[in-house]
């Protein structure tokens, strides 16, 4: 089977309803079948990415952790659209940093994280095979 | 009468705290909680209606709300006041009222 492009575009804020994490579960197990991958986050789906994510006060689970993994699974192409930072009053800083490792360049560390604009992000979604919306 | 009014969306993905901030009178309080939490950030597109809403409320976020979602209380708006789940307790007793903007 060829392999297809999946975008996954992920609007929505972690904790305040399920969207986040189920896509993240589903990225996980796309990722175990060998396709390719990109994640988009727009809107208040930027805060899913927000570094010192601690649910121990409300009782749910932290799974901004779980991430970091995401680089193993070769899901290294992660796009956050400026505009929806700027907006939030937030900055690459306040991410996570995901990183990976390239096999193709001596297995250097790089950035997966690309902070992109409003229309260099319309260009990736226009190159999907696939997009699944959370 | 004293109301509480209590705000627990996103100002980016519903417009609750808008109408909170266009119906709540000015001897009532606001209280932040859950998604509504992203209302603190200073120097975002919401940030000036909050510091406008600081001069005529008492502003209130729930602290394990901040601290589950990353938000780090250096980054929030001067005046509003963190509380904790007592607090949060407490301000529902102080008040006549409690409204919850869903």
């Amino acid at each position: 089977m060829a392999s297809k492009k999946f975008l996954y575009i992920n609007r929505r804020a972690p904790h305040g309803s399920i969207y986040a994490h189920e896509s993240l579960e589903v990225v996980l197990i796309g990722a175990a079948f060998e396709q390719a991958v990109t994640l988009a986050f727009i809107d208040d789906g930027v805060y899913q990415l927000m570094q010192n994510q601690d649910t121990g006060g409300i009782g749910v689970k932290n799974f901004a952790p779980t991430f970091r993994a995401l680089g193993d699974y070769d899901v290294n192409q992660i796009y956050v659209e400026q505009e929806s930072l700027e907006l939030r009053g937030l900055s690459k800083d306040d991410l996570i940093p995901l990183t990976y490792e390239d096999e193709d360049d001596d297995w250097a560390e790089k950035d997966s994280i690309h902070v992109v604009s409003s229309a260099e992000l319309a260009d990736i979604i226009e190159q999907q095979d696939v997009i699944l919306n959370f | 009468m004293s109301v509480l009014h209590i705000v627990n969306k996103s100002p980016y993905e519903r417009n609750s705290f808008d109408t909170c901030l266009r119906l709540a009178k000015a001897d009532s309080a606001i209280l932040l909680i859950e998604d509504g939490i992203y209302a603190v950030q200073k120097n975002s597109a919401t940030s000036s209606k909050m510091e406008q809403a600081l001069g005529n409320h008492p502003v209130y976020a729930l602290q394990p709300d901040l601290q589950a979602r990353g938000v780090n209380p250096d980054n929030m708006i001067d005046g509003i006041s963190l509380v904790d789940y007592d607090g949060f307790v407490k301000l529902t007793t102080e008040y006549d009222r409690l409204q919850s903007w869903l």
